[in-house]
């Protein structure tokens, strides 16, 4: 998996590219949290991710949780078939922001 | 049935995931679906990997296989660790809001939710888990 970040305006977007999974989900909780110590606005490209486990779905939580508590906001774009299913099976859809 | 004998670790999960997709791809199966059960396969490995030996290194037997009738694939994991059947785990509850929702609990829950057919058993000192998800048709998690 990598992952990028850019920076526009007030919105931090990071791209993550590969599977969210037991071993590379740690990367991605790091740079979610990373972010938001720079800024309350995330934008999650997810239109080159095919896979997410549970592990990659507790990133996402503690990401949505932290942007709950700051009074931000993470927003996920372009989410591939596979991984609906996987929020949709876990309860995520109604709890991440996904456009 | 092919099958893979190997240390349950974090550092394996990608020689059995590697397996389970060489298998779905040489038998057609469409992504969304091929996503699905690598990830179920990911869940129990890595819940063996985890858990089963109290956090020691421990052997995991897998077999994997593609049956008929419905065309199906199906893996079956053995461990020698603690006897543990998953299937006993309450499920998370999935409508509570981030806030209210614990980290973790969900892997098996969506293993449950996403195959067709799970099955446990304790047999000869082993713990023997069984999935199976049909390669036909198209996924319907509504």
């Amino acid at each position: 998996m990598n992952i990028s970040e850019t920076r526009s305006g007030d919105v931090i977007q990071i791209k993550i590219d590969g599977r969210v999974d037991t071993t590379t989900s740690p990367q991605l909780q790091n740079a979610i949290l990373l972010a938001f110590q720079k800024g309350n606005k995330l934008v999650l490209d997810f239109s080159d991710v095919e896979y997410v486990s549970s592990a990659g779905l507790r990133a996402l939580l503690i990401g949505q949780k932290t942007a709950n508590s700051k009074g931000g906001s993470m927003t996920l774009l372009h989410v591939a078939d596979a991984v609906l299913q996987v929020f949709k099976m876990s309860g995520f859809s109604g709890i991440l922001h996904i456009e | 049935m092919q099958e893979l004998k190997l240390q349950a670790s974090d550092e394996t999960l990608y020689t059995v995931l590697g397996e389970i997709e060489k298998l779905l791809d040489d038998n057609h199966c469409p992504e969304t679906l091929k996503m699905v059960m690598l990830m179920a396969v990911e869940e129990i490995f890595v819940n063996i990997a985890h858990y089963a030996y109290g956090g020691k290194p421990g052997e995991a037997v897998i077999g994997l296989d593609v049956i008929p009738n419905p065309k199906s694939c199906r893996v079956v994991f053995r461990d020698k660790g603690i006897p543990y059947n998953p299937l006993e785990k309450t499920d998370p509850d999935i409508t509570l809001s981030a806030e209210e929702r614990e980290i973790g609990g969900l892997g098996i829950y969506m293993v449950k939710q996403s195959m067709d057919k799970v099955e446990y058993r304790y047999e000869d000192g082993c713990n023997v888990l069984t999935i199976e998800k049909s390669l036909d048709g198209e996924m319907d998690m509504d």
